[in-house]
């Protein structure tokens, strides 16, 4: 009888007018994202995604428009009441040499901390749990420089997931990863969404894995949004020559059921004639 | 769907690292502030009985709680000891202001002077000496104090843009051109005006000595406020090592983080460089030593730098006075010296690190 509540909108964008400087990147953007749900944002180089991420996370503040965090104005809560809720991992950051795994982890425990007390027992395990999640507890006393790329991703990966917030941004998780380690990274995210329920919202290059690990996609372009849902809806090969400029096949994934996109290429291009449908 | 619990692989369980803190790395703290400490002491009761005059430990404390004649008590009480407190005042003040520098602007080779201090100081004392007529050092060390501040601001500002802060490459940059325009205009007010070349050489070799003791006194509240937000400024200084973004999402308030670096970095240089001249390299050595002891935790390098730009600038001074006798060596001079081939040491040992 009782219907199940509605999802709850974590986070609530409206008429968000982004930019650096004079240069006007994302223009009158609203986007909801649900609590408990996987949100990748896809779309060509440029188009705005990184920009996005950041002002979703407060690091950019808008030039219009605004943001909520469970319905209030993310730019008027107490900075550090945001970081226990909201942890963003930029593209790429970068650890001075000499730090340690896990003292770059440790630091994901700011927002808990007070200035009388820096370490309590809870940051401890905190540490440890966010380490063994991501698989790098053996590698806590080695620096962060002295890893590869996979592992580096995962030490910054724990440091975000030692924070303990219930929703992440992630800009481009997997870039400079071979595939393998990609399907890793995505791996560990999948498990914290169905395992802990965190909501998550990811910038992706590629297609194929945001099809494949995000329940909704959110597809960009110049700065807007032209097309979000389910994967299955969104990605057709219609959206990938408007969006993307790439004449496209799209199949079913045969391992997950997702789209899965097969670009066409000069080399394979019937000359004249547009994407023979299947 | 099978869920994947079993994660950890036995190799790691076995691992009882306990995160953040290492036995070996607590070991080499407290080794390492013992040997600071060690060191600090000896070299203070070096620079109280070295000299012209050498004196024993022994009479230098009958001086202090007592009298040990009125030739020593002079000596230790007016000359000694004042150079002395001087010496650990500034030296401490130049290691923190270095450590803040380097984290700030995430450069290696970040020194105090890159915010436009050092130079700002020296603009201020020539314009003060050429206009004013003004040639009591008490009275230039406030001067230099006024210009460094001032430079500073304008180092901040020039590096800001549309209401964000700086960041870290865009405060090295306007430190470098703030630096070389202060420059040029002492240079040639220097240039034009050979009396004021004149009291302007005393005042720039960084010197301990010759200095008006009536300085310290009035130098302590400025130092007092400069160590407190120095050392306030860690935690924050350990996220900004991540990256303004990670530290933002981590909630910190990088603007503010900022703002009280850069006053503690103002303070402490400014009141030092005032009261004893340009002293180099102590800002751009000190951060790499303690480092090495400390590793990357700026809630633990900070004052370790304190102590090691303490004990270094006061045995340089040490030193200077023994290397040229009769005569001595400012301790400006004797830092050039054996900090040069000592930092191309450290930057041959291991490649620089990245802040």
């Amino acid at each position: 009888m009782t219907e199940p509540p509605p999802p709850q909108v974590r986070l609530h964008a409206e008429g968000l007018r982004l930019g650096y400087d004079d240069t006007i990147v994302v223009d009158g953007l609203d986007l909801d994202v649900l609590d408990g749900t996987i949100t990748a944002v896809i779309g060509p180089n440029g188009c705005g995604k990184s920009t996005l991420l950041r002002a979703l996370g407060r690091l950019l503040r808008p030039h219009a428009g605004r943001v909520l965090l469970d319905g209030a104005e993310i730019r008027r809560r107490p900075t550090r009441e945001v970081a226990r809720v909201l942890g963003i991992l930029p593209q790429s950051p970068q650890a001075p040499d000499g730090l340690t795994v896990a003292d770059l982890v440790a630091r994901g425990r700011h927002p808990t901390q007070h200035w009388y007390q820096q370490w309590s027992s809870d940051d401890e395990a905190a540490v440890d749990e966010a380490l063994r999640l991501t698989g790098i507890l053996d590698l806590a006393e080695r620096g962060v420089d002295e890893l590869s790329g996979g592992q580096r991703q995962r030490a910054w990966l724990s440091m975000a997931l030692a924070q303990g917030t219930d929703l992440l941004l992630l800009d481009e998780p997997t870039t400079f990863l071979d595939l393998a380690h990609q399907v890793d990274v995505l791996d560990l995210i999948e498990r914290l969404h169905t395992e802990l329920g965190r909501t998550v919202v990811m910038v992706l290059h590629d297609l194929n894995l945001a099809a494949r690990y995000a329940g909704r996609l959110v597809v960009m372009r110049e700065g807007r949004i032209v097309a979000q849902g389910p994967p299955s809806e969104v990605i057709t090969e219609r959206l990938l020559a408007e969006v993307f400029d790439l004449e496209a096949r799209v199949i079913t994934d045969p391992v997950a059921g997702t789209p899965l996109v097969i670009p066409v290429g000069s080399k394979h291009r019937t000359e004249g004639s547009p994407v023979p449908v299947v | 769907m099978t869920t994947p619990t079993t994660a950890t692989p036995p190799a790691a369980a076995a691992v009882a690292a306990g995160p953040p803190e290492t036995g070996a790395r607590r070991r080499r703290r407290a080794v390492g502030l013992l040997v600071l400490l060690a060191a600090l002491a000896a070299a203070v009761v070096a620079s109280v009985t070295v000299g012209t005059n050498p004196l024993s430990p022994g009479t230098v404390w009958q001086a202090l709680t007592s009298t040990a004649g009125p030739e020593a008590d002079v000596i230790v009480h007016e000359i000694r000891l004042p150079r002395t407190l001087l010496g650990l005042l500034a030296g401490a003040a130049l290691g923190l202001a270095g450590t803040l520098m380097q984290g700030h602007t995430r450069n290696p080779l970040g020194d105090p002077g890159l915010l436009g201090v050092t130079h700002g100081a020296a603009l201020a004392v020539v314009l003060c000496i050429a206009l004013l007529g003004v040639t009591d050092l008490l009275g230039l060390a406030w001067f230099g104090f006024a210009g460094a501040a001032l430079a500073a601001v304008a180092v901040y500002l020039v590096g800001s843009t549309r209401g964000r802060g700086p960041t870290p490459l865009s405060l090295a940059l306007a430190g470098t051109a703030v630096s070389w325009l202060t420059y040029s205009l002492v240079s040639a007010i220097v240039l034009m005006d050979q009396q004021t070349m004149e009291s302007f050489r005393f005042w720039r070799v960084g010197s301990l000595v010759g200095r008006d003791p009536a300085i310290l006194p009035q130098m302590l509240p400025f130092l007092l406020v400069g160590v407190v937000l120095a050392l306030a400024n860690g935690p924050a200084l350990n996220a900004l090592a991540l990256g303004d973004d990670v530290a933002r999402s981590l909630g910190h308030r990088v603007g503010r983080a900022r703002v009280v670096g850069l006053l503690a970095i103002t303070l402490l240089t400014g009141v030092t460089v005032g009261a004893c001249g340009p002293i180099a390299f102590v800002g751009l050595i000190v951060p790499h030593l303690a480092r090495g002891i400390t590793g990357a935790d700026y809630r633990w390098l900070l004052p370790y730098s304190a102590l090691l730009g303490a004990a270094l600038l006061v045995a340089a001074d040490v030193i200077g006075r023994v290397v040229a006798p009769p005569g001595e060596l400012q301790v400006g001079i004797v830092l050039a010296i054996i900090g040069a081939p000592f930092f191309i040491a450290l930057v041959r040992r291991r490649r620089l690190v990245r802040l």
